[in-house]
């Protein structure tokens, strides 16, 4: 089967019309082009849903501003929220292990490139159908548009009594198909990983990020199945009666909670990990040192992948659980902090006794770092449940899972991408705009996101469309609001930069940062096959051993 | 910072140079900006209640903790990065290359266990401290129904039943009062926060959940609904009033008496009697027997309409009569499109409940 794919000439976009490329993205089952797929169709919803929180902020610029109604306010920060998991943070997750995977471990493609394939178009109709129901939801039924039960959709509030219409099938719909996506890439990266490492990569020779994804795609296949029952569960009780969730007919609300949280707890670290991924494969090379205690590392992942499984109701402080209940799970919580400082220490052993080069990749993942350490302390003080109580619920939280997830996640997928351009595109990106992107984003965010920690300590809820002045809140909400200015414009600069080095970039060459892992040794843009002939490693660096003959890793390791 | 390390900064600045400073100090001054004192105080920062101060104490320790882990891996992370940056004069030279040190990760091992081990300590102490208070014998019982978008508040024991307001007596260190909730949802889940008093607690239908708070001073606090429930979650708005014991008894008995029947407003009530307003609200010592919506047994004994929407003033409550959507849009009060005679008399008559 492959062997034809790698029979077909290249076809390097000059001579092809635009119809037969659009034809070639429609029919590949290229993992690299499904990858870089992956991504843009991420990077746009992205730009979309970044949109609505923009209108987020402007509503809550001012106390008692009515630029947007109650109704359209909830519909956005739902689809925002939803997207911004489903839509943006696991496809480039799954376009980055799709690209990055094969390459770093010296095979050809993924073990099943047309389940790939599939999982990819199976994401983007689900991202498009979660869109569409801003269209066809009222025209459908007669009320009721969007999404507007949040992205977390507590029962009952789900229920047909208080969610008449259509728009909450369609969060159900859309997050079903899209999540088949997930799913796919997930099995493929874990075969793949199994069985198609080429010569001599032990697993304890694969690079971190492979290790990495291969503890979140487990995850994936332990954490995406309770969502789906549950919302399966939820399609029967809104169309056949059933009750699970229906408290009127004695369904539990507190089921769904469970339900939800053992999916979105684990979701979180299946979000946050693969950010671990690129970083680890970023400081080693920006920072001229082997990566400091790799199985520590692997080991500190492992552990919280397992124990991520079991932290789920620190959403649920205030839900009413005995008190042995919260103890549980502060404890479980606490424990998280451990193998997550490990890591943290670990990359800071890395940079120790090296010579940094503050190249764009690296300038984001020392925002990274920053921005995580205080998102790992604001964890911690949500995971002490009676500090909880007060926090959950608050702008504290929006502000520390908002660093969690730009502060962390985002800055390390941008490193991601300046890092791994060069090789998708064979050209590097600007600097000097790669910069701009940097300042103005790195501004931006902190602009948006700090003040947000004192509106909740404050006493600000989430999820309030508006609110009166005199409690405090206007100049953090004012500051927060003139940040996300800043970060549009940085996100734009991104954008420039993307589209205007595809073709202006200078020529990156195979391996323009002095690198060690596979994925270099082949051209920028590799050829369908990846490599000419595969690889054969003795080492974790194989790069490494083949620039210093005379000192190779292997005599070490 | 010495200038050469302004000269290395700036070199990553993608301006021109000069812009850096005033990038810097444009900063600064926005943080330095600050809206005076709130005239609405919700800072869990200030507690004055017992549960409320029991978390503060746990609060204060865990930020301390967290600072002296944020000032010496922040301090790391500074130092490392700048001592280690690749100097102008390089060699060209790999540096040595170090794979890891059994000793210094079981270093790092360790000590995130330890910090952990106290911040755990303290935790279960305060859960238990708050959580397993038992109700004494003279505790005040108060039950607080979630509505979209209001808070009914019933007295079981003496026979009370309001809206919006939790009414309790303030405690002394003399003689401590303590008001037990139990909360209870009408329709979708709800979370009763008043930061100054408690942390939150759900609201959540078919299902109890239990609560105290013990106000230190006479006074009002301002709290919300906690937990999205809808449209209006913004504008669910909730206080505790506490007052000293005796305006908390005479208050008590104010609210036990049933709706005044004043003659001089026998049109108005005759249009509450004959339209639909019976069916969601209660007055009691009347036909009016809805619970729907609030019990406007002593509305005008009220602070604000609409869980706190607008003050509570015959001119909003005219307004809030006439149309509640324009107030709160998507309440589930309808306009009942009554005319404005109608509207008056109708008005005038619930200005007499007291």
């Amino acid at each position: 089967m492959a062997f034809q794919e790698i029979a077909l000439p290249q076809t390097p976009g000059t001579t092809a019309s635009i119809t037969e490329r659009l034809h070639e993205l429609v029919v590949t089952v290229d993992h690299k082009k499904l990858g870089l797929m992956y991504i843009g169709t991420a990077l746009i919803f992205l730009i979309v849903s970044g949109s609505m929180a923009g209108v987020i902020r402007l509503q809550l610029a001012v106390p008692n501003n009515d630029l947007v109604s109650p109704q359209v306010f909830n519909r956005l920060f739902t689809m925002h929220g939803t997207a911004m998991v489903f839509l943006v943070g696991m496809p480039i997750i799954a376009g980055l292990m799709n690209y990055l995977v094969p390459l770093m471990i010296g095979a050809r493609d993924m073990a099943f490139p047309r389940l790939n394939a599939f999982g990819y178009w199976m994401f983007l109709f689900g991202g498009l159908l979660l869109y569409f129901s801003y269209l066809a939801a009222p025209g459908l039924s007669g009320h009721g548009s969007a999404p507007d039960v949040g992205w977390f959709a507590y029962a009952p509030l789900t229920g047909r009594a208080f969610s008449r219409g259509h728009s909450t099938d369609y969060w159900i719909l859309a997050l079903l198909v899209s999540g088949i996506g997930s799913i796919v890439s997930a099995i493929n990266v874990i075969v793949t990983t199994v069985s198609l490492r080429c010569k001599g990569m032990t697993l304890m020779r694969m690079p971190l990020f492979v290790w990495l994804m291969l503890v979140v795609s487990g995850m994936i296949l332990i954490a995406l199945p309770p969502l789906t029952a549950a919302q399966i569960m939820l399609l029967l009780d809104r169309f056949l009666g059933a009750r699970f969730f229906d408290t009127q007919a004695g369904g539990s609300a507190v089921l769904w909670q469970h339900f939800f949280w053992i999916f979105g707890h684990p979701e979180v670290y299946i979000l946050m990990i693969p950010g671990f991924a690129c970083v680890s494969e970023i400081i080693p090379v920006f920072s001229r040192k082997p990566m400091f205690g790799y199985p520590l590392m692997v080991a500190a992942t492992v552990m919280i992948g397992s124990i991520s499984m079991s932290v789920w109701a620190h959403h649920m402080f205030t839900v009413g659980m005995t008190s042995v209940g919260n103890t549980f799970f502060a404890v479980s919580t606490m424990l998280v902090g451990i193998p997550t400082g490990i890591k943290i220490f670990n990359w800071l052993g890395t940079m120790y006794g090296g010579k940094i080069r503050f190249e764009l990749p690296m300038i984001f993942c020392l925002g990274f770092l920053f921005q995580f350490l205080i998102a790992g302390l604001t964890g911690v003080m949500l995971a002490v449940a009676p500090f909880n109580w007060q926090l959950s619920d608050s702008y504290f939280v929006v502000a520390h899972f908002h660093y969690v997830l730009i502060g962390g996640l985002l800055f390390t997928i941008f490193a991601a991408i300046y890092y791994w351009y060069p090789k998708a595109f064979g050209r590097m990106l600007d600097k000097k705009l790669g910069l701009w992107h940097f300042w103005l984003f790195f501004i931006g965010f902190h602009l948006t996101f700090d003040p947000q920690h004192i509106a909740g300590i404050l006493g600000m809820p989430r999820r309030i469309y508006t609110y009166d002045a005199g409690r405090g809140w206007e100049i953090y909400n004012l500051l927060s609001s003139i940040g996300a200015i800043f970060q549009a414009a940085g996100l734009l600069c991104l954008v420039a930069n993307l589209l205007l080095s595809l073709r202006k970039g200078k020529p990156a060459g195979d391996d323009p940062w002095d690198a060690w892992t596979l994925e270099w040794a082949t051209t920028s843009p590799p050829p369908e096959y990846n490599f000419e002939t595969l690889p054969e490693v003795r080492s974790r660096r194989p790069l490494w051993d083949l620039k210093h003959p005379e000192d190779p890793d292997w005599k070490y390791e | 910072m010495t200038p050469r390390l302004l000269k290395r900064l700036g070199s990553l600045w993608p301006g021109r140079k000069s812009t850096l400073p005033l990038a810097l100090a444009t900063g600064m001054l926005t943080c330095t900006v600050y809206a005076g004192a709130p005239d609405q105080v919700t800072n869990i920062f200030k507690p004055l209640s017992t549960p409320a101060e029991s978390v503060y104490q746990a609060a204060l320790l865990t930020l301390a903790v967290c600072a002296v882990i944020f000032l010496i891996v922040g301090g790391l992370l500074t130092y490392t990065t700048i001592r280690f940056r690749r100097r102008a004069a390089d060699d060209g030279l790999e540096p040595p290359q170090i794979y890891g040190s059994n000793q210094i990760e079981l270093a790092w091992t360790v000590l995130p266990v330890l910090i952990v081990f106290v911040l755990i300590l303290v935790t279960a102490r305060t859960i238990a401290d708050v959580q397993n208070q038992p109700a004494p014998p003279d505790s005040l019982k108060v039950t607080v129904v979630g509505h979209q978008w209001w808070w009914e508040i019933r007295y079981p024991e003496l026979g009370i039943v309001t809206a919006n307001e939790v009414h309790v007596p303030a405690s002394d260190a003399a003689k401590r009062k303590l008001t037990f909730l139990r909360l209870e949802s009408a329709d979708v889940a709800h979370s009763f926060w008043v930061p100054q008093l408690a942390g939150k607690t759900d609201l959540i239908p078919n299902r109890v959940n239990m609560m105290w708070i013990e106000p230190k001073q006479a006074g009002t606090y301002l709290g919300n609904c906690a937990e999205y429930c809808g449209t209006q979650h913004a504008r669910m708005l909730l206080r505790v009033i506490a007052h000293e014991p005796d305006d908390f008894a005479r208050w008590a008995a104010a609210q036990q008496q049933n709706g005044v029947e004043d003659a001089q407003v026998k049109a108005g009530r005759q249009v509450f009697f004959s339209t639909s307003c019976v069916n969601c609200h209660a007055v009691s010592g009347t036909a009016a027997k809805g619970r729907f919506g609030p019990d406007l047994t002593h509305l005008m004994s009220r602070d604000t309409l609409g869980s706190g929407v607008v003050p509570n003033t015959p001119e909003k409550l005219r307004a809030w009569v006439r149309d509640p959507q324009t107030i709160k849009e998507g309440a589930l009060m309808p306009n009942m499109q009554l005319s404005d005679k109608e509207l008056d008399q109708l008005v005038a008559y619930l200005l007499t409940l007291k």
